[in-house]
């Protein structure tokens, strides 16, 4: 197909875009094949050599078994899950009464939202801290879960424009038959607005199984650790086996980076509408 | 028997019902702590005590006086430069990346990868990389003959921390504004691009005259994420020095969360909050103001 030879120019480019690849995949591929190799062989030969065998999964038991991987596990999905559902409700209504009804603090609510993410959230945990105490939800997993119910300014933009492209008539047409609003919004918006739920999902799991600070500032209890957290205490007590240390990192990046690989056109549009519109 | 009212009424009662929850969440946890922490920062709290005593503009002063505490911005300054870098490496693999190119979708696959990652993961896994003696980096620029700069210790040398942990903040952001990047270009009409070609614009002139001009919004964007970036980093110091050495790579954020939780002064680290919320905001109006200025402000 391509009559041309290439030229100079293509050339840097490609070399360009194989060192930018290859930045990206070193400080991984060094994690995964030290996550392979048994003590003395991480030792013994160079951290980049390749392991001995790729079927050496003692580290991989080790880390399951001391690591408490498993309930991090669990406590992540619990969380994701829970705080999911609550999230698309109120996302998808929210976005249904800015995008349908006109009222006087229509503009006001969305400025709310929109100047929420003005204001750096770590820096109001000092406040939020007591809050959580007062209502009894320090040291349990209602903490990051109802943190992470309230839908954000780029969810709600995201809503609102696939609102927009669903015709009014269709809300008229059920309004002729009798629907009341409520049902409108059960059986025709909330329905069609799938493709954007899906895309929020994707998104917001992500960003839920990634966040390290809520977790760690407002369940400190043992038998709470999400991913993140378990992953830090693996650490602190096994600092010198990275061997070990390496499964752990592996084990905890394969779920976001297997989901990436398949849902990869998803997560761009999910990305680009939410940032650039 | 909700149907039967009028859709007048419905409508009433839909907006306060389905507002109701969610924005009185946004309230509780979002502008409500955001208020008390104003009133905090105008007293000596620390933390569990019931008084908390009114002190007036002290714990301004002491952040504006004391140059242990503002000082700490400088370590912020290299999540800055580092991020200015970011963009503009992004810039170039997203014109790369929109032009004619084979294997185009698999290196924008592979260089958003890192954005994904768990950040604590990657954290670990960069300790790993700049380990002194054993680390990947450095036994890399022993291979490739580079000796004396293989022993160099990445993050126990206070003037090199800061860019250290800064390039791993890049490693994880730049594809993430190359993809905001692509999707700016292909906002751009083709017929432009025809036009100048037809005219004899080579390569150089299109870009710095057509498609920089019209990346502006979101490079103007993306910069305010920088800025807002760099002056909130927590996670990464946090996790991989835990400040160190000596203080060295220690960032406003995590100061103001020592000072609240690890030394109990409330009032202090509030007083510290609002003026990095100040800072933000400042940052967005002077955005705000310059989108405006430049005229088409999409």
């Amino acid at each position: 197909m391509s009559s041309k030879k290439y030229s100079g120019l293509d050339i840097i480019k490609y070399l360009s875009l194989l060192i930018g690849v290859f930045v990206v995949l070193f400080p991984p591929y060094v994690i995964i094949v030290n996550s392979f190799k048994s003590s003395d062989e991480f030792n013994m030969a160079s951290t980049m050599a390749l392991p001995d065998s790729f079927l050496n999964l003692d580290n991989f038991k080790i880390v399951f078994e001391r690591g408490g991987l498993l309930n991090g596990f669990a406590n992540t999905l619990v969380i994701i899950c829970v705080a999911l559902v609550f999230n698309i409700i109120f996302g998808t209504m929210v976005a249904y009464v800015l995008g349908r009804f006109t009222f006087k603090l229509k503009k006001a609510v969305f400025g709310a939202y929109l100047f929420a993410t003005v204001i750096p959230s770590i820096t109001t945990q000092v406040a939020t801290f007591g809050i959580i105490k007062q209502l009894g939800l320090y040291n349990t997993l209602g903490a990051p879960i109802v943190l992470y119910i309230g839908a954000d300014v780029i969810q709600i933009i995201l809503y609102l424009q696939f609102i927009r492209n669903i015709p009014v008539d269709l809300d008229e047409n059920a309004m002729a038959e009798g629907a009341s609003l409520f049902r409108i919004y059960r059986s025709i918006i909330f329905p069609l607005l799938t493709p954007a739920t899906a895309t929020l999902v994707i998104l917001k799991s992500i960003s839920i199984y990634n966040d390290m600070y809520t977790p760690y500032l407002y369940m400190p209890k043992q038998s709470l650790g999400v991913v993140t957290t378990v992953l830090m205490r693996f650490q602190g007590v096994n600092i010198a086996d990275w061997n070990l240390i390496s499964a752990a990192i592996l084990l905890i990046l394969l779920p976001t980076v297997v989901l990436y690989f398949v849902l990869q056109k998803y997560i761009f549009e999910g990305v680009t509408s939410g940032a650039v519109k | 028997m909700f149907g039967t009212l009028s859709y007048k009424t419905q409508k009433n009662i839909i907006i306060f019902s389905f507002l109701l929850i969610p924005v009185g969440l946004l309230l509780l946890f979002t502008y409500y702590p955001a208020l008390k922490l104003v009133w905090f920062s105008f007293t000596d709290w620390d933390g569990y005590s019931p008084e908390k005593p009114w002190v007036g503009l002290a714990n301004y002063k002491e952040v504006f006086s004391n140059p242990d505490i503002f000082g700490v911005f400088t370590h912020n300054f290299a999540y800055f430069v580092m991020g200015i870098v970011q963009n503009i490496v992004a810039i170039y693999f997203a014109v790369l990346l929109n032009g004619r190119l084979r294997g185009r979708n698999v290196f924008r696959l592979l260089l958003f990868l890192p954005y994904i990652m768990n950040g604590v993961a990657v954290a670990f896994m960069f300790g790993y990389v700049f380990d002194t003696t054993q680390g990947s980096l450095n036994l890399l620029l022993q291979a490739v003959g580079l000796t004396s700069l293989g022993e160099t210790s990445w993050l126990g040398t206070p003037g090199l921390v800061n860019y250290s942990l800064a390039s791993t903040g890049l490693w994880r952001f730049m594809g993430y504004n190359m993809v905001i990047y692509i999707a700016s270009l292909q906002a751009i009409p083709r017929d432009i691009y025809e036009a100048a070609t037809i005219d004899g614009a080579n390569a150089w002139q299109t870009f710095w005259r057509i498609t920089l001009p019209n990346m502006k919004p979101v490079i103007q964007l993306n910069l305010f994420l920088t800025v807002t970036g760099a002056l909130e980093v927590f996670d990464l110091p946090f996790v991989l020095t835990k400040g160190g050495p000596a203080g060295a790579s220690q960032t406003y954020v995590q100061r103001v969360v020592e000072t609240a939780f690890a030394y109990n002064h409330y009032g202090l680290a509030s007083a510290m909050s609002i003026i990095l919320l100040f800072f933000v905001i400042v940052v967005v109006g002077l955005q705000q103001f310059v989108l405006s200025r430049g005229g088409n402000g999409k």
